[in-house]
């Protein structure tokens, strides 16, 4: 077990502004705890206190000037490993990558670092992001602070981690088909996947592109909304970034529930769930309902099938996204007799087992004579579930739904079975496929002590609505129901 | 269907993957308990359905515009969430040396690499 996070961003904001610590101080703490803690957890696989420490000087010197702070000035922040950092190593938990340093930062870094923000190192995850447990980093699994026997989930294992055990203030991840969501609720904090195009994915290292977002985890609602209203918006190096206008999310969510219509879909409590996770879930709900909501019944008749779906929309996307590490322009190379030999015993040595799964999964479903009846199939019951969704929205303002099936399974429980593995993500893969945004928020703790993650997603850029539902709910002690 | 030895490796070869023998039954076991799960999609009727082939969020419409909140600040829902094109201007882009400095061989300006045609 470890000790509660103390730090938030307000706390930050007020300890700078007071002058009861700088943010050189701040940091030093942080590394400290990360000395202390990571051999552990293994949360982070590289530290870059350079870039930390010159980052924190220009707070402190603004703090001096009496200049305006940005809204994340000082405040410590861990990146998921996909994520690129100019200068800092950039592995994606892949030994393919071991020795990578970007010549550039993604976007979402820039406006970290130009809203204050002190990026104290890089999270492990699963390789390529591809895992729901952890288990797949070449750099070995992380341990869930709650349950050091246990998985932090996956795929942005090390950045939940990090933030559950006050080891970063808040974090980035990625989110494919559950990999921010599932993390959070095994670790017990709020975890947010935006919408997708909400949040400029420029410089992150891609795995399925049409599924891939980056998005928070913090400790509290209202900590998640200011990362939110920093790294949201367009950006023109990436076209597939919306140009939608950011709402001011700190003042939408604070705004009442009074008659908002909650959709609780029957398919998502079916077999398989966990008892107590239901349990919780229902409570959570039943809260939701007290401070004004109304729940409404739903069906989403494709549910069932979005586990299907996405490992074969996942894969393929994969199998062509990774092509390009072949030893040519960055990363491992294998030396072979002939080019074609040098590619494949590149990609034999730098690719582990789960990644080489994926890619022959994916380049089956696409290879002549199985297209139609895997991948184009597969995006037709992508329309089906992402219609699943838009006739829900039509009769309530959002749905609610447990995370995960489980809490957090023990490390080595589900290895060696991939399928079982997949369907950790059964719950989150549905909003992955419809592009939707969707929080998992902490709803009290199972029996022997695992936190239990719950669900809310909105419409498209429903953002606000997701935060206003989720901070009411933290505010009536929902965290700990 | 199930996956045999052959298709295992033809696959690998596709996506340039060389395979120790081992490996190859582990992941024929694996691909074909993967695949009989994935075949429960042949039990959707999808006729008529078009394919979801992007991914493009419209913006918020209908029951989501109540006066109490904002979900965009601009009316995402009224001009849905477009992509817009940047415009096509030149911009500095010096990066040759950064680039190549990660190349496992370079010679600048080219990657170096293995002997692709014999004469």
């Amino acid at each position: 077990m470890t000790a509660a996070p103390t730090w938030t961003v307000g706390s930050v904001r007020d300890a700078l502004l007071t002058k009861k610590t700088s943010a050189r101080e701040l940091a030093k703490e942080f590394y400290a705890q990360i000395e202390r803690r990571n051999p552990e957890l293994n949360a982070f696989l590289a530290l870059c206190p350079e870039r930390a420490y010159a980052q924190a000087d220009r707070v402190d010197a603004a703090v001096a000037n009496g200049d305006a702070l940005g809204p994340l000035a000082g405040v410590p922040v861990a990146i998921k490993d996909v994520i690129s950092t100019q200068g800092v190593r950039t592995t994606c938990g892949s030994k393919i990558l071991e020795n990578y340093t970007p010549p550039y930062d993604a976007t979402a870094i820039e406006r970290l670092e130009n809203a204050g923000a002190v990026i104290l190192g890089k999270t492990n995850c699963d390789e390529f992001a591809m895992g729901s447990s952890n288990e797949n980093s070449a750099y070995g699994p992380v341990r869930n602070p709650m349950a050091l026997d246990r998985v932090p989930g996956g795929s942005s294992g090390g950045s939940a981690a990090a933030v559950a055990a006050g080891l970063s203030v808040v974090a980035l991840g990625t989110d494919t088909g559950g990999s921010i969501r599932q993390p959070g609720a095994y670790c017990g904090i709020p975890a947010l996947m935006p919408t997708y195009g909400r949040v400029s994915r420029y410089g992150l290292i891609a795995f399925a592109s049409s599924l891939d977002r980056i998005g928070p985890f913090a400790t509290n609602i209202s900590d998640a909304s200011t990362v939110m209203s920093v790294i949201a918006g367009h950006d023109s190096k990436d076209s597939t970034s919306a140009a939608v206008g950011v709402p001011d999310y700190a003042a939408e969510m604070e705004k009442s529930l009074d008659g908002l219509r909650i959709g609780v879909p029957e398919d998502y409590f079916g077999a398989g769930l966990d008892l107590e996770v239901k349990a919780k879930v229902q409570a959570g709900i039943a809260l939701l309902e007290k401070l004004g909501c109304k729940r409404v019944p739903l069906k989403m008749p494709h549910t069932d099938y979005a586990i299907a779906t996405y490992y074969i929309v996942a894969t393929a996307e994969a199998s062509s996204n990774l092509a390009r590490y072949d030893g040519v322009r960055y990363g491992l190379r294998v030396q072979g007799t002939t080019l074609m030999d040098m590619y494949r015993k590149t990609r034999e040595r730098g690719f582990g087992p789960e990644v080489k799964r994926r890619i022959m999964l994916g380049t089956y479903a696409l290879s002549s004579g199985y297209y139609d009846a895997y991948y184009l199939r597969a995006q037709k019951v992508r329309a089906l579930i992402a219609q699943d969704f838009a006739n829900a929205f039509e009769k309530v303002e959002a749905i609610l739904t447990p995370t995960a099936p489980t809490p957090a399974f023990k490390l080595g429980e589900k290895t060696a079975d991939p399928l079982q593995m997949y369907l950790a993500d059964i719950y989150t893969v549905t909003g992955s496929l419809a592009g939707v945004p969707g929080i998992s928020v902490p709803c009290g703790k199972t029996s022997a002590g695992l936190p239990i993650g719950m669900q809310i997603f909105a419409c498209h850029f429903g953002e606000s609505r997701i935060l206003q539902l989720a901070r009411a709910f933290e505010k009536a002690g929902g965290f700990s129901i | 269907m199930k996956i045999s030895r052959e298709d295992v490796l033809r696959v690998a070869q596709l996506a340039h993957l060389e395979l120790a023998p081992e490996e190859v039954e582990t992941y024929r076991g694996q691909l074909d308990k993967i695949l009989a799960y994935i075949g429960k999609l042949q039990e959707l009727d999808v006729s008529g359905v078009e394919p979801m082939t992007q991914m493009r969020p419209q913006g918020a419409g209908g029951a989501h515009q109540d006066s109490r909140l904002t979900i965009s600040a601009q009316g995402a829902a009224a001009s849905g969430a477009e992509l817009e094109l940047r415009d096509d201007v030149v911009v500095p882009c010096n990066v040759a040396d950064a680039v190549l400095a990660e190349a496992p061989d370079a010679a600048k300006p080219y990657f170096r690499v293995p002997k692709v045609i014999e004469r």
